[in-house]
């Protein structure tokens, strides 16, 4: 057994166990017997007095707790032939919990599986239409989704909001299942020091908030940010500043801000950067599942 | 002028039993605060420091160790000499042991609402607050132990087996479990370490500290101011002094084993959880030896508990000792604690315990020590009552809400609708949880305006009062063999 460096050990919490067991149902017989002091049926004291006044009786044990701790003991000896505790001795049952586990999974598989393949032929465009279908797209979703998405999928900052009509990565039916399936992972490299500094992000970022129409920038830090935009940062977000779902770069003209909106926030982004991970699902949900949550999210922006 | 040999060194106990009665508003306001932060999140004001996973162990800690913790050093001290009819061992370390003691407290109170914790349940506080706690514990044993070396009675009273439990237990958990490495020593600051365990090996460490923090600090220590505090307020001898020594021996033996049930079906081996469980069951017997001796020690005084509104707290305390051990048991059984588990059901189960028992035994303690310690009458036996009747009803209330919550929370976590779909989101577990977390509250205040009317009652007692050095007197039977 890989739980112990050595068969010692294992003999070791084996034997202390129940060795501990047996000491214990020794006690109570122990001071149940006429060694113990005071065997008589009268409550005597025990002839100890202290602080003037503090005596002890003798009373024997109560027969209903007595049977009491001998009932645990049993049931302690018993359950430990039955199933593992004694060391390496795996129990006369053979339980373990992984294989309780694999069991338990196996059985939901066999009885909820074909739920879920049923829909796992019809495309997500016609599941759009199928009541039941987003019923369990969407219950799947408040299962495994609304801890970063929200609930009502409305995202929180670094978690995209799924209602709108604005995608990172494409909003199309097989572009939402592809991000749930194998994950997305958004780079936003930091940008401070090719920026020439704090002035660079400056200007970057007050051009930046001109691409959303935003009121009262600095025109002349905006006009200075304009060449190094170009230079850097067009490549991914393109010159027209629009974005690029192939990369997941995002359109910066439409004022919906993953990481927050005000400059301060704005000019974060551009000068630490941003690492935006969606993790992968296939192995965890599997393909079925993943069809239907993405029918779902599918069905929110519509 | 008498010899100062012949008086008991109260001095210590006092400042003890004062700061006890104060980190109980302390500690228990926290908890008020918190519990309304679940109800009305606007309550963390938006401030890091006033964030509920920042006080939240500053609650626990200010009730465990400053309100528990004082507790048991004013009744240790108290104890020790009384039953052993000698004054106390190295009083200069004892004081030292109460200034260290309120120092760490203040330190703890600093250091965890800015965030500086180790994040290990109950021992939260940092490497060099860590060090502090077992320099001033290891002081606290030479006190006791001196003190039971230097005894003029053979017999060790019943009440300073547990109360040494205590300190030795805690001693060795205490050190175990906060071993840990700084990071200063390589260029980081000091106020943050690692342990030294690592994975499952660590998450076993901290819960076999975890479960002997309850098993030791609030069962065995408090078990030991049982032991006194009832058969002096009911003027009853003990029941079984049998039934102390096998429920002693099982107690302490078997508590250590219990730790695993906290990580039932975890990563721990299936060997750990199933030994964990089976001594967890074990421990329901011993542990309720300590409340049939505390109940019927009462047999033939059974009217007093109209009259004596002292000697309630002390009894009814022990009714909620006995609830929660049974309950405790209950809960580690692996079918059971799978639904419990992760759910407020531990939280109210911790709470009978520590409002119920520890909280009430408590308040019963400084009833019967503060008119003693200054030789005064109690101010008013109306708001004994008062405070009585204010606690009883804020525990049920607090319990009854987290029971229903607790049970709630668990059957909506594994309720599944026919796809094999979760039937509720965890949003969903949570709004349920709202009302019963004003219930909670609202039991929350009650208790503490309980707390708050025994602060006035012993503040009145108190009031001008000189402290009295009582003398000690002569044991009943003169002890020839000691040292």
């Amino acid at each position: 057994m890989s739980d112990f460096s050595s068969d010692f050990w294992g003999w070791f919490v084996g034997i202390v166990s129940i060795a501990g067991i047996l000491a214990c149902v020794w006690l109570i017989m122990w001071m149940s017997t006429g060694k113990a002091p005071g065997k008589e049926k009268k409550a005597e004291t025990m002839g100890h007095v202290w602080d003037e006044d503090l005596t002890e009786l003798n009373n024997p044990l109560p027969g209903w707790w007595k049977n009491m701790f001998y009932i645990t003991c049993a049931f302690g000896l018993g359950y430990l032939i039955l199933y593992p505790g004694l060391g390496s001795f795996a129990g006369i049952l053979g339980w373990t919990s992984i294989n309780q586990l694999k069991f338990e999974e196996q059985e939901a598989k066999e009885k909820y599986g074909p739920i879920y393949a049923k829909y796992a032929g019809q495309g997500i465009e016609a599941l759009v239409s199928n009541e039941e279908a987003l019923k369990i797209g969407r219950r799947l979703y408040l299962a495994y989704c609304t801890g970063c998405h929200g609930s009502d999928a409305g995202g929180v900052t670094g978690f995209p909001n799924l209602r709108d009509s604005d995608w990172l990565y494409g909003g199309g039916p097989d572009q939402i299942k592809a991000s749930i399936l194998d994950g997305r992972n958004g780079v936003m490299p930091p940008w401070e020091g090719p920026l020439g500094g704090e002035e660079g992000v400056y200007q970057v970022t007050q051009y930046v908030l001109g691409l959303s129409q935003r009121p009262g920038i600095d025109e002349a830090a905006a006009q200075a940010g304009q060449a190094k935009y170009m230079t850097f940062c067009a490549g991914c977000h393109l010159p027209t500043g629009q974005g690029l779902s192939a990369l997941g770069a995002p359109n910066l003209t439409d004022n919906i801000w993953l990481y927050g909106g005000h400059p301060q926030q704005i000019a974060e982004s551009i000068a630490r950067g941003r690492k935006g991970v969606m993790p992968a699902h296939k192995k965890f949900l599997g393909e079925d599942k993943s069809h239907l949550i993405a029918a779902y999210i599918y069905s929110l922006s519509r | 002028m008498t010899d100062v040999q012949s008086v008991y060194y109260d001095k210590v106990v006092r400042q003890f039993a004062i700061m006890t009665v104060i980190w109980a508003f302390v500690g228990m306001a926290a908890g008020v605060l918190i519990a309304a932060q679940l109800a009305w999140p606007v309550l963390n004001f938006d401030l890091p420091w006033l964030t509920f996973s920042r006080l939240r162990p500053l609650h626990t800690n200010a009730v465990i160790f400053a309100f528990g913790g004082s507790a048991l050093f004013a009744s240790a001290y108290y104890i020790v000499q009384r039953t052993c009819h000698v004054r106390l061992f190295a009083p200069g370390l004892a004081a030292f042991t109460f200034w260290g003691w309120q120092a760490i407290i203040v330190a703890a109170a600093i250091t965890l609402p800015l965030g500086i914790t180790t994040s290990k349940e109950y021992a939260e506080l940092e490497w060099p607050i860590d060090i502090a706690v077992a320099i001033v514990w290891v002081a606290f044993g030479i006190v006791f132990f001196g003190t039971i070396m230097q005894r003029r009675i053979e017999h060790i009273y019943v009440a300073n087996w547990f109360l040494g439990s205590l300190i030795i237990v805690v001693a060795m958990l205490h050190i175990v479990n906060s071993m840990a490495l700084p990071i200063m020593f390589f260029g980081g600051s000091w106020l943050k370490s690692y342990s030294l365990f690592t994975g499952v090996q660590d998450a076993m460490v901290q819960w076999w500290y975890g479960h002997n923090a309850v098993g030791f600090f609030l069962t065995a220590g408090f078990l030991g101011m049982m032991y006194y505090f009832i058969p002096k307020q009911a003027g009853r001898p003990i029941y079984s002094y049998r039934l102390s020594i096998v429920h002693f021996w099982a107690l302490v033996f078997t508590y250590i084993w219990a730790g695993p049930h906290h990580l039932h079906y975890t990563a721990l081996p299936d060997w750990a959880q199933s030994l964990g469980m089976v001594f967890s069951l074990l421990l329901l017997a011993p542990s309720w030896g300590g409340m049939i001796n505390g109940i019927m020690t009462l047999s033939g005084a059974w009217e007093k508990l109209r009259t004596d509104p002292v000697l309630r707290f002390l009894v009814v305390s022990v009714s909620f000792y006995g609830m929660a051990t049974f309950e405790g048991p209950m809960m580690s059984i692996k079918t059971v604690n799978s639904l419990s588990h992760y759910t407020d059901w531990t939280i109210g189960h911790v709470h009978a315990g520590a409002l119920g028992w520890n909280g009430l035994i408590t308040f019963g303690m400084l009833y019967y020590l503060i008119p003693r310690l200054y030789n005064r009458e109690l101010y008013s036996k109306k708001l004994v009552e008062f405070h009585f009747w204010a606690s009883t009803i804020g525990i049920v209330l607090y319990i009854a809400s987290m029971w229903v919550a607790g049970i709630m929370q668990g059957l909506m976590w594994r309720a599944v609708n026919e796809d094999g779909t979760l039937t509720y989101s965890f949003v969903e577990s949570l709004q349920a949880m709202y009302p019963f977390y004003m219930v909670r509250t609202v039991g929350g205040i009650i208790f503490v305006l309980g707390v708050i009317t025994m602060m006035y009652n012993l503040y009145k007692t108190i009031a001008n009062a000189k402290a009295v050095e009582a003398v000690i007197p002569i044991p009943a039977a003169a002890y020839h063999g000691g040292p």
